[in-house]
């Protein structure tokens, strides 16, 4: 990649608005991710009895969370597959047309 | 006992199958079981019919070392969950939730969190960057010598930690599964992930871990569709069984006295999720498929077929203590209160027995040789790429050596780590490796995983602080692991309570140390490198975001 063709990207609205948008999408999904799994951390660290605590038969509060937090995981992934199959990925073709099209 | 469970325990789940009370007595290996040996022995006659189909189709670098890179989303998606699923997460899970209920399911959590944090911020960028192995990112606009030095020595430790671990679990599950001698079980592991690799490079070993994952997948749900049968269905009737007939009873519904201690809880939980983002041999699978949208479905894949295998092993592990605990069968002499038979990681395999008879039983016993089979083949062509593209091809030829040399440099690494895993499995029988998994995750954390996140996203990255970093964590990792009470009293032999570093583990200290001396020792580097590496960012980052450039991109 010349200076040229790296300055004309940088310039492209596109370009602009994909790395601003999916910069900030997925810290948002990362610090989502970390907030659940260390609260859940805590939560065995320093109150490791409402882990063990019952909600509804002898289904506990450490169950729901932990089959809760894998299940989330997953559904935060899909999330941002869907999110990037559209919104990025229509983004990134534009740029890559406009970028090498503008080459040729 | 219940003093070195507590201390060895937190490691069990990462390492080895086969430790989870200890060293198991040589004389616990059963009977010759056939059912498992013929299952078995069709998955190896499938896998090396595959493995002569892909050497037809091995001819460039890209083939051997990512595949062609055309494998799609959804394959990938579940080679990586079958190079992730060891049988350390089958065997040894359920063995955790088996001896102490609620405490293994930390680890299935634990294992599988770090995959959103691949997804949000690694997956794309590591595929847009990368070619073949994780320092061609880490190295992209820094100096190729010293990161790629630093990268290969990350991946062959990590390796060589986890790949030792793999060997003697494997000698003594199928010690233990098949009646055979450790040593057959040992060469027998080697010689066959040898075969694979030389010969069928990345497309061969993609397609034993696709197969191996069908096989555990399939495998444990049929074992947890059994176990709920027996329970109408009722996932609460199963659990008040469980705590009605575990001698601790409530108290398997807690954490557990392991992680009573919250360094301990936080760095063990720091060690899972950013070690996992840190794995060269999972890393590398990136680099297999065709573009970013392809990588990024991948994860959604894996992380979906891992969630879901760890949400079965709450059914198996609870599953366990009803039908395996009681069961006089399954224990020495027939006493329940005895050890099971053939060692503590058992209760997956006994289990299976119990709801499916012998028939059940030697086809997870075969699955679980697969699974170790399919794990040492993926680690194995990782430290080969490591040690042929990065040391060979960069630092030693400074690039200049064609394709087809750097080739068959790997195919005579993979002859050479074969070999020299053999060996190591034969050294290591006797000695507790329980710490090596933990270890391989924590020099995951703390060396592979900042370089490689700060390389991608991190604009002031030098060279100086990418060095300094990457080893500073390597090193403390290590060392820290070493004066830890599961090397420095478990395997070294001194008195309890002399441990230096008394964690289970060192990530919680050493990674963010890492990052640290990469940020130091960058921000202070005034040398005219630094300012262009920087300055190279700008590029980086287009190429990561856009993929524009890529071998993909280029060809239209």
């Amino acid at each position: 990649m010349d200076d040229k063709m790296l300055a004309r990207i940088q310039g492209d609205p596109n370009y602009q608005s994909l790395v601003k948008e999916r910069t900030s999408f997925g810290w948002t999904m990362s610090i989502i991710t970390l907030v659940l799994y260390f609260g859940y951390i805590t939560i065995v660290a320093f109150a490791p009895s409402l882990i063990a605590a019952k909600i509804s038969g002898d289904i506990t509060v450490g169950i729901i969370l932990g089959a809760g937090l894998i299940v989330l995981s997953i559904l935060l992934t899909g999330i941002y597959v869907v999110r990037a199959n559209s919104r990025y990925d229509d983004l990134t073709r534009a740029i890559v047309a406009s970028a090498t099209g503008a080459v040729r | 006992m219940s003093r070195k469970f507590a201390l060895a325990g937190p490691l069990l789940a990462l390492a080895g199958p086969a430790y989870a009370a200890g060293p198991i007595e040589a004389g616990a290996r059963q009977a010759t079981n056939w059912t498992a040996i013929i299952i078995f022995a069709g998955f190896v006659l499938l896998t090396l019919g595959i493995t002569y189909w892909a050497a037809q189709r091995t001819r460039t670098a890209k083939d051997f070392y990512a595949a062609g890179g055309g494998v799609s989303g959804l394959q990938n998606g579940l080679a990586i969950a079958g190079d992730y699923m060891s049988a350390a997460s089958f065997l040894g899970i359920t063995a955790l939730v088996y001896a102490g209920g609620y405490y293994g399911l930390i680890y299935s959590i634990g294992f599988l969190v770090g995959w959103p944090i691949i997804m949000f911020l690694m997956a794309e960028p590591l595929r847009n960057l990368g070619r073949f192995t994780f320092a061609d990112v880490a190295s992209y606009r820094l100096a190729a010598t010293p990161m790629r030095a630093m990268a290969a020595t990350g991946t062959l430790v990590t390796v060589a930690f986890y790949l030792i671990a793999q060997m003697v679990g494997a000698g003594q599950l199928i010690e233990l599964l098949f009646g055979l001698p450790y040593l057959y079980a040992v060469v027998v592991v080697g010689v066959l992930m040898i075969i694979y690799v030389t010969f069928g490079g990345m497309i061969a070993t993609t397609w034993v871990q696709l197969i191996k994952a069908c096989l555990l997948l399939g495998g444990s749900t049929l074992i947890s569709i059994l176990v709920l049968a027996q329970f109408g269905f009722d996932f609460n009737a199963l659990i008040a069984k469980a705590v009605e007939l575990h001698s601790k009873h409530d108290a398997i519904l807690g954490p557990g006295p392991a992680v009573a201690n919250p360094i301990n809880a936080f760095s063990l939980g720091i060690a899972l999720m950013f070690g996992t983002a840190g794995l060269p041999h999972i890393l590398m699978r990136f680099f297999t498929v065709k573009d970013a949208k392809e990588a990024r479905k991948s994860v959604f894949w894996a992380t979906t077929f891992i969630g879901y295998f760890y949400i079965l092993t709450f059914i198996i592990g609870f599953g366990a203590i009803v039908l395996v605990l009681p069961n006089g069968i399954y224990h020495d002499g027939g006493d329940v209160t005895k050890g099971l038979l053939g060692g503590a990681n058992m209760p997956a395999i006994h289990l299976a027995h119990a709801v499916g008879g012998d028939l059940m039983k030697g086809f997870i016993a075969a699955v679980a040789f697969a699974t170790i089979l399919a794990v040492v083949s993926g680690l194995t062509l990782s430290g080969a790429s490591a040690v042929s593209h990065d040391l060979y091809a960069s630092v030693i030829r400074r690039g200049n050596v064609d394709e087809g040399t750097e080739v068959r440099v790997s195919r005579v690494t993979t002859l050479v780590l074969g070999v020299v895993a053999i060996i190591l499995g034969v050294v290591f029988e006797k000695i507790n490796v329980a710490f090596m998994v933990g270890l391989a995750f924590a020099v995951a954390a703390s060396a592979n995983f900042p370089v490689l996140l700060l390389s991608m996203l991190w604009k002031g990255l030098t060279t100086r602080g990418a060095v300094i970093g990457g080893w500073v964590g390597l090193i403390s990792a290590v060392g820290l692991t070493i004066v830890s009470p599961a090397i420095w009293e478990l395997v070294l032999g001194h008195p309890k309570g002399t441990a230096w570093f008394p964690y289970v583990s060192p990530a919680l200290f050493t990674m963010p140390l890492s990052f640290l001396c990469c940020y130091v020792f960058s921000v202070t580097d005034k040398s005219a490198r630094g300012a262009r590496e920087q300055a190279a960012y700008e590029a980086q980052y287009v190429r990561s975001q856009t993929g524009i450039g890529i071998d993909a991109a280029a060809a239209h």
